[in-house]
């Protein structure tokens, strides 16, 4: 389709805004400082970029258009109400800088929402204010830098250990903290490899990312011994939450020897991903650490004339300093803590249970063709290996995912983690009713099938979606990052064949 | 209430097909002793009507812009937003989709990404803007640790007249990488000391950062500062406002290599400080080095135009601790938004906001400035945020005005101690002539 650029007719327009009464003074922006060049924005009728957007929004699949397996990604049903009341005017217009006196709600909702966080992780305190992920995990490393200086370590403890199945997010975020990153391999079951690990563990170990249920999908059932050579070692051990939805309300990073966390507010607690973002990326610290915390951090104060009254605490001297402005990314935790709110300490076990639970049958019924990467009982995802389908018939576990996207489901995450030969990611979510499930399986079982009838079509694939498959290549090797006029790529590929000429086969 | 799907005989069904006895034998792994073993300690969960009655009550608590008359600027600006923003943002197909990694089912959001990096790059001059950031505050810092990575120097100058939080956030990314920063005032009129900056930067500084307008709303002497940096070969990061720069004379004009900046300006709610939006924006030489996502348009196997993220080797899901940034989840539904609004505005549409801003800010300054015992902080061009010497103290002055449901005048002492009760105003398109006349009326009561 054209893009808006494409569409823009000189004079055309939608918002105006009358002038103000008495214009600026001629002189209120210096000579040489006034724009004389105006940027080319697209001009169009309301109608038309109202279609615009309506026609681009049609080209996505969505958690709106249907289940969403991406391993790792946690794209669970976004409640609409939590769009409802994160819209409220008493939230969403609020200025960041308004007296404390008027912003009462906000501070006490932050409050309880931390309360909650430390009740479902088992930590005493945490900091709202990083905007995602991994934003969080470089709070929390350079948390671990800040804590080893204070002990005259610094200088030190300069390695931090990242298993080698671990997210891309955390050996960059470990790098940016200024660390050296040291790989840990897995072991046969998928677990941390212990005596790996013990070997690795020094006086120069600054501490240890860790997710568990970790990447593949499995618990590591001997994270306390993990956590026990670390300590022993000297080092702090750091629990990356992006996987926490399966072990809510069942086991705590708190009482698994963790001393700090991140949580993925967007996926755990059901912030809709925005085609990328926003999120939150909270951090939650065992005592012994919440000097370090960045603020200033909104507490409870003392209650006066029996109302409970509520304010922003600044940040101690030991503070790592600031991650984000203000408070974070206030309305995805008037999100979060709708959606706990709603859950209950119950509800969220059962969240847990019927992603475990989702993930088990899933796996189950894919069939013989997606064979588990580590044969262990996965919790609320799991890896599997199209090795031996793509040996037997040339198809890769990327050219699968495209074919699914032409059996009207999105696909799961693929390579990833990159320890597992042509690794298929699965995380189907609680959300998931048991119909969508055994779709998703038969979408599964018919890409294999259809890998060995009709090979190429999959490697065509897609055939049926908005658009074919994308020369991405192509998009390297000729940027092409904006639009300019005359210069960007023509709508339809000069070169290409007439349209209809590689017509989809039926 | 509860979002699972799942009825009980559905459970059983499932766990049968799994030969399993009870959904607890699923936690097979998890060792007893790290069990937590009685339930979680929170509240029992609320029905979809008692929820939004606990929230409602909790919004009701605040008193927001909805209600009180915003003159408060720094960092975060009340302005108007266009309805088409909202409908366009809350289409559930582009609320609820994931990052665009597989592209074929996700050109709605790979285009608009498209046209987000095409247009901030219109509005800043430069040559290649990235798919969002966080927020204004870490594109700051992000454009730091590029400068450092481009440079291979580890010195960062920055003026003390950028955002006190960008500053804040730049200093703990650039203990991270182990940077050094070094900051510099101003000449005591809001605008750069172009002396003490000549005689700071040297020739291990990989970066000065600008901001223009500044934090105290001044335009800065941007172009000079640009060439003090390239004199010698640092690199001029600056920090814009993407509305301002419909009347300014854009980075890319003057000089900057980097153009960063918080877009909550432009369509994004106030929401008490997020989810805002970062923009950051390069020379051609430097899109290799670019924190983040971008989107790249090519053809698909019809010969179809389309559009996919590309150079993904520089992100951490492939090059892990070589990545050029650990970011991964962004801003991209903010992006979405401010590509809304600035197709609403359009060029006119924006210039008028930013001339309606400008005019607003000028006559509320003039008038302020002639009520007794006040005067400008700064006698120095600005865009539409001042600051305010009052006669009074600056909390005496936020009362006043809060009694009479404004909200104004942060004072500038909490970050800089010489400018201990200087009152910041943002007076934006937003603002109509007779709020304006509130502002006055309230300070001319306030300084009585």
């Amino acid at each position: 389709m054209k893009t808006i650029f494409e569409k823009s007719v000189p004079g055309r327009r939608a918002v105006w805004f009358e002038p103000a009464r008495e214009a600026a003074p001629a002189d209120a922006v210096p000579e040489g400082r006034r724009r004389r060049t105006p940027p080319r924005l697209p001009e169009l009728a309301e109608v038309d970029i109202l279609r615009h957007y309506v026609a681009m929004s049609q080209r996505n699949y969505s958690i709106a258009s249907g289940p969403y397996p991406l391993g790792s990604c946690t794209m669970k049903y976004n409640p609409v109400v939590n769009e409802a009341v994160a819209a409220l005017p008493g939230f969403a217009s609020l200025h960041p800088r308004q007296p404390a006196a008027t912003v009462q709600g906000a501070l006490r909702l932050m409050v309880e929402l931390e309360a909650a966080l430390c009740e479902i992780t088992g930590m005493d305190a945490f900091t709202l204010q990083p905007a995602a992920g991994a934003q969080g995990e470089l709070t929390g490393m350079l948390i671990v830098r800040a804590y080893h200086r204070a002990r005259g370590e610094g200088g030190q403890r300069t390695q931090v250990l990242v298993p080698d199945s671990a997210h891309g997010t955390n050996p960059a975020t470990a790098a940016m903290a200024g660390f050296e990153v040291v790989a840990v391999p897995s072991d046969r079951r998928g677990n941390v490899d212990v005596a790996a690990l013990r070997a690795r563990a020094s006086e120069r170990t600054a501490g240890l990312m860790l997710t568990n249920p970790n990447t593949l999908g499995v618990f590591d059932d001997g994270i306390e011994e993990i956590a026990a050579i670390v300590h022993e070692a000297g080092g702090l051990v750091y629990y990356d939450g992006a996987n926490l939805n399966p072990i809510l309300g069942v086991a705590r990073p708190g009482d698994m020897g963790f001393d700090l966390v991140h949580l993925n507010l967007h996926k755990t607690f059901s912030t809709p991903h925005g085609g990328g973002g926003p999120g939150a990326g909270p951090v939650g610290v065992k005592d012994f650490l919440r000097p370090y915390l960045p603020g200033p951090r909104p507490v409870r104060l003392a209650a006066r004339e029996g109302q409970e009254e509520y304010g922003l605490e600044p940040p101690s001297e030991s503070s790592i300093g600031r991650v984000r402005s203000f408070y974070g990314n206030f309305l995805v935790l008037v999100r979060a803590y709708a959606y706990i709110l709603a859950q209950g300490g119950e509800g969220l076990r059962r969240v847990a249970e019927d992603a475990v639970l989702a993930a088990n049958y899933l796996a189950h019924e894919l069939g013989p063709d997606y064979p588990l990467a580590y044969d262990r009982r996965p919790m609320h995802e799991f890896v599997v290996s199209t090795a031996a389908l793509k040996r037997e018939t040339g198809v890769r576990a990327l050219d699968l995912a495209k074919g699914m996207c032409d059996e009207g489901v999105h696909p799961p995450t693929v390579y990833f983690p990159l320890t597992v030969e042509e690794a298929m990611m699965v995380e189907p979510t609680e959300t998931e009713a048991v119909e969508n499930l055994d779709r998703l399986a038969a979408a599964f079982r018919r890409v294999a099938e259809i890998a060995r009838t009709d090979p190429e079509r999959l490697r065509t694939a897609p055939h049926r979606t908005p658009a074919a498959r994308l020369d991405e290549a192509r998009a390297t090797r000729h940027p092409d990052l904006r639009y300019r006029p005359g210069l960007s790529l023509p709508e339809r590929d000069p070169q290409a064949a007439p349209a209809g000429a590689a017509a989809p086969p039926a | 209430m509860s979002y699972l799907a799942h009825t009980a005989d559905d459970r059983r069904r499932m766990l049968e097909r799994l030969d399993v006895a009870d959904v607890s034998d699923l936690f097979a792994d998890v060792p007893e002793s790290v069990r937590l073993g009685r339930p979680l300690r929170l509240p029992p969960g609320l029905s979809e009507a008692a929820l939004v009655r606990r929230m409602a009550s909790l919004a009701e608590a605040n008193r927001g812009t909805d209600r009180l008359v915003c003159f408060l600027g720094g960092g975060a600006t009340d302005r108007f937003i266009p309805a088409l923003v909202r409908e366009v943002v809350g289409r559930a197909e582009f609320l609820t989709a994931y990052t665009p990694y597989q592209a074929e089912i996700s050109q709605g959001t790979l285009q608009a990404i498209w046209e987000f990096q095409s247009m901030m790059a219109e509005l800043t001059g430069m040559d290649v803007a990235q798919a969002s950031m966080y927020d204004g505050a870490s594109a700051v810092a992000e454009a730091a640790l590029l400068a450092a990575s481009a440079t291979g120097r580890s010195r960062v100058v920055a003026l003390r007249s950028v955002d006190p939080q960008s500053r804040a956030v730049l200093r703990t990314y650039a203990a991270g990488r182990g940077l050094e920063v070094v900051e510099v005032g101003d000449r005591g009129d809001g605008r750069a000391d172009l002396d003490a900056l000549a005689a700071a930067v040297d020739d291990a500084t990989c970066a000065v950062i600008v901001a223009d307008p500044n934090f105290f709303g001044v335009i800065e002497a941007a172009p000079e500062v640009a060439e003090v940096a390239h004199r010698h070969g640092a690199l001029c990061v600056a920090q814009v406002d993407p509305v301002a720069l419909a009347v300014l004379t854009p980075p890319g004009e003057w000089g900057a290599d980097v153009a960063v900046g918080e877009g909550q300006p432009l369509g994004i709610p106030l929401a008490y400080g997020g989810p805002y939006l970062g923009f950051f924006a390069v020379r051609e030489a430097l899109v290799r080095r670019l924190p983040g996502r971008l989107a790249g348009a090519t053809y698909d196997a019809r010969g179809e135009r389309g559009f996919a993220l590309t150079f993904q080797t520089r992100e951490q899901h492939i090059r892990r601790e070589r990545a050029t940034s650990n970011i991964c989840t962004n801003q991209a539904l903010l992006a979405l938004a401010a590509s809304v609004y600035l197709a609403s505005l359009g060029p006119q549409g924006l210039r008028e906001a930013a001339e309606r801003s400008l005019a607003l800010a000028h006559a509320a300054a003039r008038r302020i400035a002639a009520l007794p015992g006040y005067r400008l902080a700064n006698e120095a061009p600005f865009f539409d945020e001042f600051a305010v010497r009052a006669p009074v103290p600056a909390e005496r002055v936020q009362a006043t005005l809060l009694r009479h449901g404004l909200l104004g005048g942060s004072d500038l002492g909490e970050d800089y101690p010489e400018r201990r009760g200087e009152l910041l105003f943002a007076v934006t398109e937003a603002r109509t002539e007779e709020e304006v006349d509130r502002l006055v009326a309230a300070l001319e009561e306030a300084g009585a």
